[in-house]
């Protein structure tokens, strides 16, 4: 069977905005970065290219258009996937274990700085007839009516997504690429305006742009180009359904995601066998649905368990060292992109002042609101 | 060579196991249908699981393919179309490459099922391009670059009067010549039961018909159509059990060229070229125009089919109307070219046109498709879409034979 | 049963109901309206800026690649074919050659015009051949346009510029 590593990794921002560059320079910037980790010529050596890229946030109608040529892309087979970053790699993983490629190189970015109307792009994606019409409220009350329906069904209180807000704001303080990282306290969340109640204004991760990409290849070629090749050794990817009123409100496709990586790469005690985790924590409420989706704890344990520190840089399982995006933004397409990054470099040893001591990795997200889709990638060294 | 290009290496095709193809569906293309989306994508899987003898429990995994969210207006039209494409409760993602998308998604769809990761996968590509207003083409205005060509007010079609016009004058074509392909493929799709615009036509109506951006006319175009199409792909342990005759995928390719499409000599697309030397080293083909028996190069434009079958290897540069006006790509000629009608006759819902492409190949191969059928005996063939700014390539070829 | 020549007409059937232009008219058909609000504002970059910033000025700007030597026209920041960064700008002629053309008789929306629109990708004189760029053609007939043809560019006052491409009016033929 084929193994797949990640041999290169490069990123640009990331910034809460980038008025200096074009979306086309954001990419060439992570591009060039990637390549040079790697060690690798684009117009050479590599065989494909995935962007992962919606329409609508980028404003365009064909966004694939606009993708080759800072990718180094020109003429080679290349193409996009509709998705957040980890389908991306999902992408790539198929395509070398298809014998199509030797190197594969996977791309996202976002440039939410140039949506003038986010929420109304938010609410493009709703159905038309039955969700559009409704309320003129700005489409983050979703997650509201979710995390309602959540927290009621596993009878938790507030207190633990404050929590989770303070850590994750505090992790992001040891990332000089963390734009919205501070010292915030659980008591300073609660405080915040209940803006969609019961979301309050510090539990949602502000917009960022930047661009990661990764260059991934099969074992043989990997083990040339790198001393620390870091495997892709489980790939997952669920759907639940598209009407927001049949949706799980648990997670149910990070479970089934995470089982099917899981499964792919071994991993039966994922509580034991996960040493570090980058969830999609952009509403707070996420990372705790995500922590139980991906079984790295019981969800009865769950509150005393963030209370404690567990999920802690210097706990058991740290989870979102990176800061997540509460510290990082929302990266839009870009999210996993950012967690698949800090979970490479974790396992590398280069993740300095944030450093944890981890073998096996695990990052996560979600295809945002309104959807129950979402992609899982296990990392190990 | 200023533009010298880097040759495709590293293609091993180790793959985990073969792929063969055990059905296909597709709804009816029409300018509007009074299905939603989703419907139509339902319609299609039912149509496909129908052919196969699979029920949607048996399916592991949903590719979808679907060109700009702005046709459908939805934002994330993937994600919206999940159910009725039976990708609820399973792995789905959707592809894009433009109007490449509809040979691209079972491109995808074979690397689900090569790369072990799937043994069962459902390929559905869906368009609903009467959603948008005032009319389809509207959507188009953005997809060109914001800053550089949005402040001239483009339409679509300028693009491909621009190619089809450096095209005839590089080999020196006429466009009586180039008429003959939507005259061919009109009539062609007379026998497809899902056609638009199936009609007996002449050269004359063809350069007669309303000019849109000259050298096209109303009668050189494709019409924008509401549709879905699906494709069942399997592993060779599935394919075994369900039937004596699937069709296998001997090769894929893709290709993307760069952005500024102003900087190419667009007579001839290099972008298919490229697609199709990758696809053709995989099926170990080196003189397709003797190896292919059967092609369906994308025909949005009439002059697109002649500019395609250039960038196959099928006929060389200029060499494609020749052939044309020879008969050689009649139904019962030598190399039949778009025998179910091609998007010229039975539409042209973006994606969806893979019912037209590689499942009219599917069928072709098996030798399922009736009135359609082409005379000779058919064992390889080549189905091929492109898209994006006259920018991408994408190219399948399908066998009967392992 | 091995493949031969087998006469099943496939597809079997085809669905979906199709909406004629009166059912519509006679309010036959359900239809719910949306028009989004959608806007953006786009980061016009390093390379396109200052080539803007070129034409408010009167000038048409490009980069340099001295890897493959191309004069890349439109600007951009890095070589894609060598992919690195550009090495100088330099600034190239408002004259060149008409590529190919085309008449053009519909607007964006596919609305008929009433005098039609000759766009045309013209290559510009002192960048690498075939570095070309879409533009509009003006006072010549449709029926005098021709490949190679030679152009000039007209430009708006210099007041009237606001750095867009519409500050050359449109192309004319190159007397003489």
């Amino acid at each position: 069977m084929t193994r797949v590593a990640v041999v290169g990794a490069g990123y640009s921002g990331f910034n809460s905005n980038t008025p200096d560059l074009s979306w086309k320079e954001l990419m060439y910037e992570a591009a060039v970065r990637a390549y040079e980790d790697a060690g690798v010529d684009p117009r050479k050596d590599v065989d494909a290219f995935v962007t992962c890229a919606e329409d609508f946030w980028e404003g365009f109608a064909i966004f694939d258009e606009f993708v080759p040529d800072q990718l180094g892309a020109v003429l080679k087979p290349t193409f996009t996937v509709d998705a957040d970053f980890l389908y991306g790699i999902a992408n790539a993983v198929m395509i070398i274990k298809s014998g199509l490629a030797d190197i594969a190189v996977v791309e996202a970015h976002s440039k939410a700085s140039d949506i003038l109307t986010f929420g109304e792009v938010i609410k493009f994606a709703f159905d038309p007839i039955w969700l559009r019409p409704i309320g003129k409220a700005h489409p983050y009350y979703f997650a509201a009516l979710e995390k309602s329906a959540y927290m009621t069904a596993r009878g938790y209180s507030d207190d633990v997504f404050a929590k989770v807000v303070e850590k994750n704001k505090a992790n992001g303080r040891l990332n000089s690429d963390a734009p919205y990282a501070g010292k915030v306290t659980a008591d300073d969340v609660l405080r915040s305006e209940a803006v969609f109640y019961p979301i309050r204004k510090l539990e949602i991760a502000q917009r960022a742009d930047g661009a990661i990409v990764f260059v991934l290849a099969r074992e043989e070629i990997a083990r040339e180009l790198t001393d620390t090749p870091i495997w892709v050794s489980g790939v997952g990817w669920w759907s639940e359904t598209s009407n927001y009123d049949t949706m799980s409100f648990t997670a149910a496709y990070a479970r089934k995601s995470a089982e099917m990586a899981y499964k792919m790469a071994g991993i039966t005690n994922p509580a034991r066998q996960i040493d570090v985790a980058e969830v999609d924590d952009r509403f707070a409420f996420k990372e705790v649905q995500h922590i139980e989706a991906l079984k790295l704890a019981k969800s009865n344990e769950i509150p005393e368990l963030v209370e404690g520190g567990y999920f802690g840089r210097g706990g058991d399982l740290p989870v979102n060292v990176s800061g997540g995006s509460l510290s990082v933004g929302n990266l839009l397409e870009a999210t996993g992109g950012q967690k698949a990054l800090e979970v490479v470099l974790q396992l590398r040893g280069e993740a300095g002042r944030r450093q944890v001591d981890a073998e096996v990795g695990v990052a996560q997200a979600w295809r945002y609101i309104p959807t129950a889709s979402g992609a899982v990638a296990v990392f190990s060294r | 060579m200023l533009m010298e290009i880097e040759r495709i290496k590293g293609l091993n095709f180790h793959k985990k196991q073969d792929v063969a193809i055990v059905g296909a569906g597709i709804t009816t293309f029409k300018r509007r249908l009074n299905e939603t989306g989703k419907e139509l994508s339902y319609y299609a899987v039912k149509q496909a699981l129908e052919e196969a003898g699979l029920g949607i429990e048996d399916i592991e995994m949903v590719v979808m393919g679907s060109a700009p969210d702005a046709f459908d207006g939805l934002h994330m039209k993937g994600e919206y179309l999940l159910d009725g494409s039976g990708g609820s409760d399973r792995p789905y993602m959707r592809v894009f490459v433009g109007g490449g998308t509809g040979v691209f998604a079972p491109i995808a769809g074979y690397w689900h099922v090569a790369s072990g990761l799937a043994d069962v996968c459902l390929v559905v590509c869906e368009e609903k391009m009467s959603s948008c207003h005032p009319h389809p083409q509207s959507a188009f205005k953005y997809i060109w670059d914001p800053i550089l060509d949005r402040p001239l007010q483009p339409n679509l079609i300028w693009i491909f009067a621009l190619e089809m016009r450096r095209y005839m004058h590089v080999n020196n074509i006429k466009h009586e010549d180039i008429a003959l392909v939507s005259v061919k493929n009109k009539a062609n799709a007379l026998d497809h039961p899902a056609a638009q615009l199936a009609e007996r036509i002449t050269v004359e109506d063809v350069l007669n018909s309303e000019p849109m951006a000259l050298p096209v006319r109303r009668l050189d175009v494709s019409p924008p159509s509401d549709g879905a199409s699906a494709l069942i792909m399997v592993a060779p342990h599935i394919a075994r059990q369900l039937t004596d005759d699937p069709v296998w995928v001997a090769g894929v390719g893709w290709a993307l060229d760069t952005t500024w499409w102003t900087n190419r000599d667009l007579y001839f697309p290099r972008y298919v070229a490229e697609a199709a030397r990758m696809a053709y080293k995989m099926a170990h083909i080196t003189e397709p125009r003797k190896e292919i028996d059967v092609a369906e190069p994308y025909d949005p434009f009439d002059y697109k089919e002649l500019h395609h079958m250039e960038g196959l290897g099928l006929a060389r540069k200029g060499e494609a109307p020749i052939l044309t006006r020879e008969g050689v790509t009649a139904r019962d000629g030598d190399l039949p070219t778009c025998p179910s009608g091609g998007l010229l006759g039975v539409g042209n819902p973006i994606a969806a046109t893979m019912g037209v492409k590689v499942a009219e190949l599917y069928w072709q191969l098996a030798y399922r498709a009736g009135k359609r059928q082409v005379a000779k005996e058919v064992t390889r063939g080549v189905a091929q879409a492109w898209g994006d700014l006259m920018q991408v390539g994408t190219v399948v070829v399908l066998s009967n034979k392992r | 049963m091995a493949v031969g020549k087998k006469d099943i007409s496939c597809p079997p059937y085809v669905k979906g109901r199709e909406i004629k232009a009166e059912d519509i008219k006679e309010g036959k058909v359900t239809y719910w309206e949306h028009h989004p609000d959608i806007r953006y504002s786009f980061t016009a970059g390093q390379a396109i800026s200052r080539f803007l910033k070129g034409l408010k000025e009167g000038k048409l700007l490009a980069t340099k690649c001295d890897h493959c030597g191309r004069i890349m026209f439109p600007p951009r920041m890095f070589c894609e074919l060598c992919f690195r960064p550009v090495d100088e700008w330099c600034e190239v002629k408002d004259t060149g050659v008409v590529e190919t053309f085309s008449v053009s008789y519909i607007d964006p929306d596919a609305k008929p015009l009433e005098e039609p629109v000759i766009v045309a990708v013209i290559s510009v004189d002192g960048a690498s051949p075939k570095m070309g760029f879409m533009h509009i053609l003006g006072e010549v007939d449709p029926d005098d346009v021709y490949i190679g043809m030679k152009v000039k560019a007209v430009w708006k006052s210099e007041s009237e510029r606001e750095g867009s491409v519409t500050d050359i009016k449109y192309w004319k033929p190159l007397e003489g």
